[in-house]
Formats: structure tokens, sequence, C-alpha cells
């Protein structure tokens, strides 16, 4: 399985990342050689082996639903890169 | 600086006895900063101003008298990827170069707790990813031991700044061996507890199944020692685990006899440096001196680990990452033709080559057609490389082996290759996937640069990892060697 500048493209367009012509070519080398090195797993049957997501035997954690005190709208705007009436502001969504 | 040679516990005594302040501290630490940075680069924001007001008031509870907790007034850094309220948190990426937090991380809180005084926040390599510090977005930190040589990563700074004398101790973060390998590449102690044992609320996040925060220090008692105030419950992060917290420098007794040694051969074989190897096995001797056995184990899935990590944590990543949208905080393009435009130029401008890299490398292995064949592969080779641990856990009490299979190498020596870069951490990365703790300690010099002993535990049982390092830094003096700045 090798990749192509083509599939570098694909991948770029649903991590939303706009790359260049150059760093699409650079991509598409180091990328291949890390999914070839990555091959090597192929070599272990890992047939009927549960997958291991997680170490921790931990299933859904779960706390009481009550009300708690939220972080003041002032400090969560200081770090906001445009804001208007104590909302956040981006380019209109909608055409 | 000759303060921080001190023990903790003669530091400790010495605050409670008057003979130097915490101002007076907290100014030498600045004072060496001054000195060495410019050489050492460790420090990303500097916190005099916070720190300055911390230490007098910490100083005026000293004059009233009283107990004061162990890290009381002890000047400490903080890896950039850990949120200070209102102190520049920037994860050494141009996305976030004036991120100024809202809330502390809970280990910050806890150090707060501790009374330890914040002096600053330490260089990494981009949102942690390397082991080098050479993808930081503003400046390679270099190695104390030698300026033209990496100190290793991600925790380059956290490393750097405690062998080079500039803070008492450090936190920094491991996912795959970044806490331990720059540990060892800076001659000092690095802690990677057992995955869940330290709240990682606060920590930005990377790859969430591996992150774990830990301390870096110049000896495994104040190793103990700061383990002890950052581990713990904390409702606020849901993979905290819920276990009692042992009393950790109680464990330091110095014996270790009778305590099984497994010695993973794949960990002392090819690629791995004759002189690194031939420390290790002169520290299995000192074990065995000290009424330890040791034998080889086999671990047989320890080469596929690298392949396994790089699937699973970049694709950890990439999902990890997508927060960064340019929409909430950190660094908006300009100009954006819509929305999606506004995310994509966000992202291109603010993240450097490594970190797109691990973005690109997960997002394929997690989309249609590939999951099975990289995700899913990835996660099932985890669990065998999981198995090797449990069963050799079955028989051995601690395993041990090199940290790192080299020294620190010259910067730029590798930054065109990131496979060969990745290769760095093949011992530290099993481990990460498996979630137990380990620790790097100091073992020797291999043409005058630090070689670090790795020393891995059962989940949860960093006791023992501790006493078995502690052991041997008390029957050796490679703990005791400085770099020359």
């Amino acid at each position: 399985m090798s990749i192509t500048t083509n599939d570098v493209q694909h991948v770029a367009n649903l991590a939303r990342l706009a790359l260049t012509d150059e760093e699409k070519e650079t991509f598409t080398g180091q990328l291949n050689a890390i999914l070839k090195y990555a091959e090597k797993l192929n070599e272990l049957n890992t047939d009927g082996v549960e997958p291991t997501s997680h170490v921790l035997p931990l299933a859904n954690v779960m706390r009481a639903d009550e009300v708690r005190q939220s972080l003041p709208i002032e400090a969560v705007l200081r770090n906001a890169p445009d804001e208007e009436d104590g909302q956040i502001k981006v380019p209109a969504v909608l055409e | 600086m000759a303060q921080f040679d001190l023990r903790l516990q003669d530091l400790h005594n010495g605050l409670k006895d008057k003979q130097f302040s915490v101002s007076e501290l907290t100014e030498a630490s600045f004072k060496r900063i001054s000195e060495t940075d410019s050489a050492v680069q460790a420090f990303l924001t500097l916190n005099e101003e916070g720190a300055r007001a911390q230490a007098a008031e910490l100083d005026k509870q000293l004059q009233a008298g009283g107990e004061r907790g162990l890290l009381f007034g002890l000047p400490s850094g903080v890896k950039d990827n850990i949120v200070t309220e209102g102190l520049r948190t920037t994860c050494a990426s141009q996305f976030l170069r004036n991120y100024d937090p809202i809330y502390d991380a809970t280990v910050v809180r806890k150090l707060k707790a501790a009374q330890s005084v914040t002096i600053g926040k330490l260089n990494m390599d981009e949102f942690a990813m390397g082991g080098s510090n050479e993808n930081s977005s503003f400046f390679a930190t270099r190695n104390p031991w030698n300026t033209e040589y990496v100190p290793g990563g991600s925790s380059g700074g956290s490393a750097a700044s405690v062998a080079a004398g500039q803070v008492y101790f450090s936190l920094g973060s491991d996912t795959g061996g970044s806490i331990r390998q720059p540990a060892s590449y800076c001659g000092i102690v690095g802690l990677k507890p057992t995955y869940g044992l330290v709240s990682r609320f606060g920590l930005v996040a990377f790859a969430s199944s591996l992150d774990q925060i830990g301390p870096l220090t110049k000896n495994v008692e104040d190793s103990a020692y700061v383990l002890q105030a950052i581990a713990g419950y904390d409702q606020m992060d849901s993979t905290s685990a819920n276990v009692e917290i042992p009393d950790y420098t109680s464990a330091l007794t110095g014996d270790v006899k009778g305590l099984r040694i497994g010695v993973p051969k794949e960990y002392m074989g090819q690629g791995v440096d004759p002189q690194v190897k031939e420390a290790v096995l002169a520290a299995l001797q000192v074990y065995e001196s000290l009424g330890a056995t040791w034998e080889e184990v086999s671990m047989p899935h320890t080469e596929y680990a690298v392949a396994t990590y790089y699937l699973l944590a970049s694709s950890e990543a990439s999902s990890n990452l997508a927060r960064f949208d340019g929409v909430r905080y950190g660094v908006r393009a300009e100009n954006p033709d819509n929305l999606i435009d506004l995310y994509r130029k966000s992202r291109s401008e603010g993240f450097g080559s490594e970190v797109k890299r691990r973005i690109m490398l997960g997002t394929y292995a997690l989309s249609s057609g590939y999951y099975d064949a990289y995700y899913k592969k990835a996660q099932q080779v985890r669990t065998l490389i999981k198995r090797d641990f449990d069963q050799a856990f079955e028989k051995y009490d601690i395993l041990i082996g090199p940290t790192a299979p080299t020294t620190a190498f010259r910067i730029g020596e590798q930054v065109g290759d990131p496979l060969t870069m990745y290769l760095n951490d093949i011992l530290t990365i099993p481990v990460s996937l498996a979630g137990v703790p380990a620790v790097s300690i100091p073992c020797g010099l291999a043409e005058g640069m630090p070689v670090g002993l790795q020393i891995i535990g059962k989940p949860f049982d960093e006791s023992t990892v501790l006493r078995a390092a502690h052991a041997f830094e008390q029957n050796t003096d490679h703990h005791k060697a400085r770099p020359q700045l």
C-alpha cells in the first residue's frame, strides 16, 4: 500500500490543513516511509486478540448531574480572537 | 547553585532555621537562570513578578513559625503544556503563542497547595511531539552537559533546567518517553508514573491513553516527595485512578535483598550503544552485590512497539488537536474566505511540520478504509505488548534496561529523518503502551554524556521502582555528577 500526493491532499482536507505543494511532496515521501515501517505489524497474527484502547479497567465514568459554577464569561473571552457582546465572533457560516 | 545541591530535607531545614529565606532561594534561581539560560535556553516564560510575590508571602508565613510541607518555598518549573492560570502557556507552538490560561491544571494547584514557588514555564517539542526539543517553534533547548547536543524531549526544558541547577525540580509529561529520555540525556531522575496515578486535568492532550505527568529531580528521594504531592484521584480527570496513595518515601529503605530483576534481552540488543550496555551491566552488578537477583527475560513484541505507538499516538493526536481551530483561542488567520477556510488557514499557520505530519498520519490511520488495517491492528498489538509485561511481572518485581539506546545526539543530526528520530524512543515506548511506571536514573557517563538506567515496575507499584532506584543511588555516585556550565 503506497500513498500518493492525491491521498495526502485528501487527508489534509479531512484534517483541515492547507498544505503547500512542497509540504505535500515531503509528506508523501515521509508518510510512505512511516507506513511502510508500520506494515511490520502485519507479521503478527492478531486474530481474536482484543484491542486495547486504554490500560485501566474503566468503563463510562459518571458523576451526579449537579449544577456547578461555570467559568466567568470575561475569563473565557480573554483568549478569543474576536468577540462581540459577550460572544465569540466567527465568519459567516451560512451564505 | 549551591543550595540546589542540598538534599531536600536539608533545604527544608535551612528554610526553617532561617539560614536562607524563600525570597533568597527564588532570587538565586533567577540569578542562575540569567547566568546560564542564554546557553541552555530552557525557559519559554519566566514568572518573575508572580514568583517574587509568592516568595514574599511565604517568607511572612515562615516568620510566623509552624510546620511547613517539604516542598514549601522550593523553586520549581513547569513544562509548557501544563496550564497555569494567568501565566502564558504555549505548548511551544505558534498556535498558542499568546495563550493566557484561565485555570490551573490539577498538578499546578497541588504544587501551589504544597507552596512550591513557580519560577516559569519550560520549553518542549511543540505539543510534546518530538524527542530532541528541536521541534519547539520558539528555539531549541540545549543539553547542559554539552550545548552542541540536544537535551532530549519532549520535556527537554524540564530536564535541562534541573540539570543546570536553575530550579530545584520540575514537572514534565511523558507520552512515549518524554520524561525518561530527556532525564537520561541530561543525567537526572525522571519518573513516569502509572497511567492514571496523576491527574491529566489541565495537561494539553497529545495522546490521551498514554499521556502522564511526572517529576524531574536530581535524586530519587526528591522524586518520591514530588510524586507524593501530585499523585491522587481527581474527579476532573475521568481516567484518573481511584487508588490509595502510599507513603512513597517510606519505601526508600535501601534494601533490595531478594528483589527479582528481569532484564529484557530485546532492550540490550541491536542498536544499543556498547557503552550504554556496559553501564547497565555495571548497574546490574551493583544490584547483585546488594542481594538482588537478575536474569534475562524475553519481551518478544518489543520490536513492534514503535510502529504501534506512532499509529496510536498520532491517531489520538489528530483527534485531540482538532480543538485548535482558531475560533475560541489561539491564532486566527486573517481574511479567511469562510469558516472552513478559517480552520484550514489558522491550523496551517499555527502548527509546525512535525505536528502536521502526525496529524496527517493519524487522520490517515483513522480514515475510512484504513481504520482496521492501521488503528485497530495497532490496538491489538498493544494488547500483545501489554501481555509481555503481565507475563514478565509474574516472575519479576522490576524490569531493568537502558532508558535510551544511545546518549544525547548532536543538534541537527536527525532532523531530516523522522523515522530515525522515532527509534530513539524504542525502549521507553513499550512501557508507555503497557501503562506501567518507570524511572530513569543516571548510571554513568559515555564520552562525557550521561547514560540513563530505566527501572520498570508493576502498575501502581511506584514504591518498588523508587526503592530499587534509591538503593542504587545510595551505593553509587553517578547522581552526583554535574555538568560544567
